[in-house]
């Protein structure tokens, strides 16, 4: 990637367009898009993650093709003569195999699915008890906002890999267990930030006039107050995804996430500690895809909250151009 | 001030007592589960149970036993106890005494580290928006938070241990090896290199971008246009009228991050062998050793509480706009 030179394609305004009907209107989410679309960090993220999804999608394609499952032990064909994997481009093994002679294509692609599952689904559970919680809390005041926020404030201050480790410990790992774990420490950040603005939102004009127009309380927090919150809520929400991801694979890792035989990119890096160095390819190609999702999805984040707040300045998309008056 | 302090000091006790209760509940007072069996194991006998419930005292009654577990807790030297550890009936108060200068030593060289790291980075960057530098320390700052700390320490193990080693450099310690400061300064440092960079590497991308950030935001302020006014050195300038008050939001990061390490670097320590909280909670968790999990919980969770409270102490002192609030 060139960082220096960063070209600016900015969509064509023909100039046909402003004789015809005056300036042409373009609802918010338009001008995001058409933001987003100039950078090209965030296009290419984009296609990583399409590319991820695609993987995780056709995971099933891939075990037909090679005709491996992602549990299925190849001891005749998956190891060599002393029982070893065997390395990238083995016939029929085009990442090679772990030390139970299973693909590793097959596998990380298996595991691809849970990592975005539980990013996704994780950030979703966080998003959605966050904006009620921040929401009631900041339109309510009162009592009842002193007791939300404390409790956000104390969940924040949890030493919450330790906590982690705790409730799986007691409850064994599971995948569901991981999902809400993960999600009950990250609604608080969600809910602290809408909270802030609901407060702020709850003293304008527009839910006194809603007040007076009879609205209940239900409808101004979620119909008046909600869509002006959604810009903070899904710059965060991205950026929780990543972090979500390597959650899960932390704790995969540790033997408290996801359990074998079912791939995770987490355990097949703990699988792969157990064999040693010399399966370099082991080791390689869970770490390559787990950076490149979380990277992406970093990046996206980024760059969705450029595009959404036109003052941030974007290192990495080029200067506007100058109108030339 | 004080009324602040006291605010602050009630909610990190409040904190620490849901933690505390949290785990009761987790561990002892679960419906249908009778602890004294899983303490058991395979073999398990009546006159076994028995003699658990008698030494645990889990045939009293649930608010005796929580009575009981919080007496215990109150930190008195002498009355302080954690229990006695299952596996080889150590107190566990000797076992997390033996652990914690490991993560002492773990969280002072990386906090140097990273601390000298992150603020360097995002100064540079900062001093000279946009330019080269800045992208560097964008991609810098990026793939660090990306990045899990088991794949940056996996992958310092395999470029600096294994491929080194192989090659006949062996110039960093093999996982495993460590030697207590009081016996070799230098041989402490040496083993100790390798995970230090680990836990600080990921820890300065996020110091990296606050101060950037909190950099520049300073540096469009008034007094600064005065300073340079003035005809102060731009050197000056930056380091000793911006930086000073841009680097408060460090302060808190700082301390959680501290505590956080000194609390059990669990990942580090598990992939560099070291035997500090991080290993010995987990090595507890796979035998299900209680007390000692419970333990290194409660103390790793006391750690980032009292930091909490030490760094809102400081942020006051810093800011004094905080204590109005």
């Amino acid at each position: 990637m060139s960082l220096s030179t960063v070209e600016v394609a900015y969509p064509e305004v023909s100039p046909e367009e402003p004789a015809a009907g005056g300036i042409q209107g373009r609802t918010p989410l338009r001008l995001v898009i058409a933001r987003l679309r100039t950078d090209r960090v965030a296009i290419a993220s984009i296609v990583v993650i399409l590319l991820i999804v695609l993987l995780a999608i056709g995971a099933p394609l891939i075990a037909a093709i090679t005709g491996h499952g992602p549990t299925e032990t190849n001891v005749d064909t998956g190891t060599d003569a002393n029982g070893q994997p065997l390395p990238p481009g083995s016939a029929g093994y085009l990442l090679g195999t772990d030390n139970l002679g299973r693909d590793i294509l097959v596998r990380i692609a298996y595991g691809a699915r849970i990592s975005l599952l539980v990013g996704v689904l994780a950030t979703a559970i966080a998003t959605v008890v966050g904006v009620v919680i921040g929401l009631f809390a900041g339109y309510y005041g009162g009592w009842f906002d002193s007791v939300l926020a404390r409790l956000m404030d104390v969940v924040l201050s949890f030493p919450y890999v330790m906590f982690a480790i705790v409730l799986v410990s007691v409850f064994g790992p599971s995948l569901p267990l991981t999902i809400l774990v993960i999600a009950f420490f990250s609604f608080a950040a969600i809910g602290r930030i809408v909270r802030g603005q609901a407060l702020s939102q709850r003293e304008k004009e527009y839910v006194e006039a809603a007040h007076s127009l009879g609205a209940g309380n239900l409808r101004i927090m979620f119909v008046d107050i909600l869509p002006n919150l959604v810009a903070p809520v899904i710059v965060l929400a991205t950026l929780l995804i990543p972090a979500a991801i390597i959650f899960e694979a932390t704790l995969s890792f540790l033997g408290l996430g996801v359990v074998p035989p079912t791939p995770s990119w987490g355990n097949m890096l703990s699988d792969a500690e157990g064999v040693g160095f010399q399966a370099w390819w082991f080791y390689i190609f869970p770490m390559l895809f787990l950076l490149l999702t979380t990277l992406a999805f970093n990046l996206l984040g980024d760059a969705v909250r450029d595009a959404l707040d036109p003052r941030t300045e974007r290192i990495f998309a080029g200067r506007r151009k100058k109108k030339r008056t | 001030m004080i009324r602040f302090l006291i605010r602050r000091i009630v909610l990190g006790l409040i904190t620490l007592w849901v933690i505390i209760t949290l785990v009761f509940v987790l561990y002892y007072a679960r419906p249908g589960v009778d602890p004294a069996r899983e303490l058991a194991g395979r073999a398990v006998t009546p006159a076994l149970l028995a003699n658990i419930n008698k030494e645990y005292g889990f045939d009293q009654p649930v608010i005796v036993q929580y009575w009981h577990y919080l007496e215990r807790l109150v930190p008195i030297p002498g009355h302080f106890d954690l229990g006695i550890s299952n596996n080889n009936r150590l107190p566990v108060t000797t076992i997390i005494a033996q652990a914690v200068p490991i993560d002492l030593s773990l969280a002072a060289g990386a906090a140097v580290l990273w601390t000298v790291i992150g603020i360097s980075v995002g100064v540079l960057a900062a001093r000279r928006p946009r330019s080269l530098m800045d992208r560097g320390a964008t991609v810098f700052v990026l793939t660090g938070v990306s990045m899990p700390v088991f794949i940056l320490g996996l992958l310092l193990l395999y470029v600096l241990y294994y491929l080194l080693t192989i090659h006949g450099i062996a110039i960093f310690p093999k996982p495993g090896s460590w030697t207590p400061i009081t016996t070799n300064p230098l041989e402490w440092a040496h083993d100790l290199i390798l995970p230090w960079i680990t836990v600080a590497l990921v820890i300065a991308a996020t110091y990296s971008r606050l101060t950037r950030s909190s950099l520049l935001e300073t540096l469009g302020e008034d007094y600064i246009r005065t300073a340079r006014a003035k005809g102060l050195s731009e050197r000056r300038v930056v380091y000793r009228h911006a930086l000073r008050s841009s680097l408060t939001p460090i302060v808190t990061q700082f301390g959680i991050d501290l505590a956080g390490v000194m609390g059990g670097a669990i990942v580090t320590e598990s992939i560099f062998g070291l035997p500090g909280l991080g290993l010995a909670v987990v090595q507890a968790i796979q035998v299900q050793n209680l007390p000692v999990v419970i333990g290194i919980v409660l103390v790793s969770a006391a750690f980032v509480v009292a930091a909490n409270i030490v760094v809102d102490a400081l942020y006051a002192v810093l800011d004094p706009r905080v204590r109005v609030s």
